[in-house]
């Protein structure tokens, strides 16, 4: 071993010249990627010196404190987890008992199709993992097909269509006059797609706005893209999150299966768990038999297998233990609900506190639109400003993260946003 | 609003049809099919050789006591918590991954020249690289050795590139094919990438010489060819982590650029953890942040940010002196029962005088055995022994234990001296 390793030392004094003289970096015309516009703003935020720092970017949950959380359940899960199971290979489509639990989150306790065996579904690297397969999925079999966005989305979700080649177009969805949903527009453009596109819908808590449409507005929805045969794809990564209650938030879903389509879903579990860094998530695909269900499913592990192989096993046992323990689940539910009341607790002090400054706008949006973030109005300068001068950070689309905003940062962030808004 | 009617549970698709009609069954991975052949296999003595992961002496799965002991003070600190990691993964994970691969004196760390990116294995790791070439690199052609990983050609042209292969493995010597290697590489594209195993080849357990390492170091700096390592089991060769690293740390310190993928499925045995990272050399530190930059772009939309578990396992180990130790006992624990396996089966079949050359078995090294059988005398032994390698004849040695060489040196005895064919056997 000696040997070896003092001869390579040798060899390498000699040789090093040599090497370098023949090459010359193959990466000199690399430009520098423009940061993420979401994931830069933490960045930033940490830089910053001031003791007034807010940051009111990224979309994580924070306590009063102002503190990131790990749910008491989870905690309970990972203590009965630690050592004590085989870290070997999950199956390709990841644990099965996790899909299974998630499944009955989004599809229904007792739903029949779940019974029918008609769901192809595999575990996926949270949110983005299971876009980002289907889109792929999507590429692959409807490799004419292309992808309809709302205006405004997750700026992430253009990349991953993008990178999965598949051709994007947009419908209209936020209102920035009334702060609210551009009903009439969105259906025009549900209605004017090419039959058999494929719309990608925020399932409850749409982000950045927090504007969803009304049950009503739901079925019609359902309606009008039945009518064009099109493809719903919902996005559901604030489930529990929006209303506190996992039933209420999945409405728009269950409206769509009572309506006969064969939806596509991305669960996540990043936010209801508080499980972000742990990227778990599923993927599931609506087919019409047994036979399809599991025919789709082998391809979606086909697609999985030249990324990841199969996916991480930690943040899924967390899950499984949580879900397949009544106490333990019955506890999730009640600390979802707490986080969940305290961001609409806030919307309420936020707007109370901007009312009572006497702020010449309307800041009712602020508590009618729901789950994580609130779309402010604020334009890109003005959210600049607040930078700037009060160090509160956000996106430059004016989108709050109201699971950041505290009771004692919410007197400070309601001056300041006053002060650059009167 | 228009009066809305009930509505029929029909199809969607305007004709009628679902979107996944002629949707058919995707062919089945070769390696989960002969797992789940071995699952249903009632017979006792049943052997799975088939999947890359290390067993104990009673066949059991394997988690490494210091990862254990880790996993508990994880979950037993309140201080820590689940936020997202940087897209780039966990710092401290990359550092120290990089010292490990590279070594603390690494000139190219020292300067900055290393970008290294926590990934979700080493699979990913090999995409994520694959992807930034085909964005990046003007050349889009890869040399695969041949045989390699059988996920190998799927990871590199999901990301666009083109597969060649150069000449690796001579079946009738059953070892290195140096002159068909340097033939191949010698006549290789300008600028292609090659991908090296950088120790214990996969499937074949044969390794170039430290002093081959350096003619196909030179060679590849002739010809501009820009090398692509895969390092799946360093420390589980040698028992030595830094010896292990020596192919990689040979073209790490010429100056040059290269990429190196990681696992830690297997030296730490974090299979599930699904952890590993992406190491690009550069030639300059502004490149290198650069080049970090553009590879955040192509991680973003797929998966965002990795997953903490793994990284902080690993981080915790290798950043404490304890649990550094621990660790490499183990691992040499793990090489050393590797070794001595081999050392029994080859024993063996030397003293049944079984027919032909067996010393194949000792020289190859690491996890993996190239037996050089073909298909016929594989379904043989799966057939009248319940003994499941994959179909090209590789067998892991890792899920063999000492209890169980007998039966299987009887195994390959019947095998060879049957009516079977014997000419590809050595």
């Amino acid at each position: 071993m000696a040997i070896r390793r003092a001869m390579s030392g040798r060899i390498m004094d000699r040789t090093a010249v040599v090497g370098a003289r023949y090459m010359s970096s193959w990466w000199r015309s690399v430009q520098p990627a423009p940061k993420d516009p979401i994931l830069g703003v933490t960045e930033a935020f940490l830089a910053d010196q001031s003791p007034d720092k807010v940051n009111v970017g990224v979309g994580a949950y924070r306590d009063d404190n102002g503190k990131p959380v790990v749910l008491e359940c989870v905690r309970e899960a990972e203590r009965r987890i630690a050592g004590n199971l085989n870290m070997e290979y999950l199956p390709m489509g990841g644990s099965v008992k996790m899909v299974e639990e998630t499944l009955k989150l989004a599809y229904g306790e007792n739903s029949e199709l779940i019974k029918e065996k008609r769901i192809a579904a595999v575990q996926a690297l949270s949110g983005t993992g299971a876009c980002r397969l289907f889109a792929d999925f999507q590429k692959r079999f409807c490799p004419d097909s292309q992808i309809y966005i709302p205006v405004p989305t997750w700026a992430n979700h253009h990349n991953i269509w993008r990178d999965a080649q598949v051709p994007q177009k947009t419908y209209h969805y936020y209102h920035p006059e009334s702060k609210g949903l551009d009903f009439a527009a969105m259906i025009d453009d549900i209605k004017n797609a090419p039959n058999g596109s494929f719309f990608l819908l925020h399932a409850c808590a749409h982000n950045p706005t927090g504007v969803d449409p009304s049950e009503e507005q739901w079925r019609e929805i359902s309606h009008h893209i039945k009518a064009k045969g099109h493809f719903a794809f919902f996005d559901m990564a604030y489930q529990g999150f929006a209303s506190g209650d996992p039933e209420k938030d999945a409405k728009a879903i269950r409206i769509f299966l009572e309506d006969g389509h064969h939806i596509g879903i991305a669960q996540s579990y990043a936010k209801n768990m508080g499980l972000y860094g742990q990227r778990v998530g599923c993927l599931s695909v609506l087919c019409e038999d047994e036979k399809q269900a599991v025919a789709v499913k082998s391809q979606l592990q086909q697609l999985a297998r030249p990324m990841y192989s199969n996916p991480p096993v930690h943040g899924a046992l967390i899950v499984s233990t949580i879900l397949s323990d009544p106490d333990l689940k019955k506890q999730w539910l009640k600390e979802v609900k707490v986080m969940a009341d305290r961001i609409i607790g806030m919307r309420t002090a936020l707007r109370g506190n901007l009312e009572k400054l006497g702020s010449p706008l309307s800041w009712q949006h602020i508590t009618n639109q729901i789950g994580m973030f609130c779309y402010s109005g604020l334009t890109p300068e003005q959210v600049d400003r607040l930078t700037n001068e009060f160090h509160i950070y956000m996106t430059r689309n004016g989108r709050i993260s109201m699971a950041g905003v505290t009771t004692g940062s919410v007197k400070y962030l309601a001056n300041a946003i006053h002060e650059v808004t009167k | 609003m228009e009066h809305l009617k009930p509505m029929e549970p029909t199809r969607i698709h305007s004709n009628g049809d679902s979107l996944f009609q002629d949707m058919t069954f995707a062919p089945d991975i070769p390696v989960y099919v002969t797992t789940a052949a071995y699952n249903k296999d009632p017979c006792p003595n049943k052997l799975h050789l088939g999947i890359g992961v290390y067993r104990t002496e009673e066949g059991k799965c394997h988690t490494l006591n210091v990862v254990k002991q880790v996993e508990q003070t994880l979950a037993n600190d309140l201080s820590a918590d689940k936020e997202y990691l940087p897209i780039t993964g966990m710092p401290e994970f990359n550092k120290l991954s990089a010292k490990l691969m590279f070594g603390s004196g690494s000139p190219a760390i020292k300067e900055s020249r290393v970008v290294t990116v926590q990934c979700v294995s080493g699979c990913l790791s090999l995409r994520v690289g694959a992807e930034f070439l085909a964005k990046h690199y003007h050349q889009h052609v890869v040399y695969l050795p041949e045989p390699t990983y059988g996920n190998h050609p799927n990871l590199i042209s999901a990301a666009g590139l083109t597969l060649k292969t150069y000449r690796y493995y001579d079946p009738k010597t059953l070892v290195l094919d140096f002159q068909g290697l340097l033939e191949d590489l010698g006549s290789a594209l300008t600028g292609a990438i090659v991908l090296f195993h950088a120790c214990g080849h996969n499937p074949t357990g044969v390794d170039p010489t430290c002093q081959q390492w350096e003619q196909i170091r030179q060679l590849v700096r002739q010809r501009g060819l820009l090398p692509f390592f895969d390092c799946a089991y360093q420390g589980l060769v040698s028992g030595n982590l830094d010896d292990d690293a020596q192919s990689i740390r040979m073209f790490g310190c010429d100056g040059g650029e290269c990429f190196v993928a990681q696992s830690y499925s297997k030296n730490m045995g974090l299979y599930g953890e699904r952890i590993g990272s992406l190491s690009i050399v550069c030639k300059t530190a502004d490149v290198a942040r650069r080049v970090e930059s553009q590879l955040k772009l192509i991680i973003r939309p797929l998966y965002s940010n990795p997953p903490i578990h793994g990284a902080a396992i690993v981080t915790a180990i290798l950043k404490d002196r304890d649990l550094y130790q621990k660790w490499t006992n183990e691992l040499k624990a793990m090489r050393d029962r590797l070794v001595q396996v081999r050392r029994q089966l080859y024993d063996s079949l030397c003293n049944k005088g079984t027919p032909g050359d067996w010393s194949h078995i000792i020289k190859q090294v690491g996890m993996d055995s190239f037996t050089g059988w073909n298909k016929d005398q594989v379904d043989f032994l799966t057939r009248e022994y319940h003994i499941y390698m994959s179909s090209d004849g590789r067998i892991n040695i890792g899920g063999l234990s000492s209890k169980a060489v007998p039966y299987f040196a009887g195994a390959i005895h019947d095998a060879v001296i049957s009516s079977l064919p014997s000419s590809t056997l050595a």
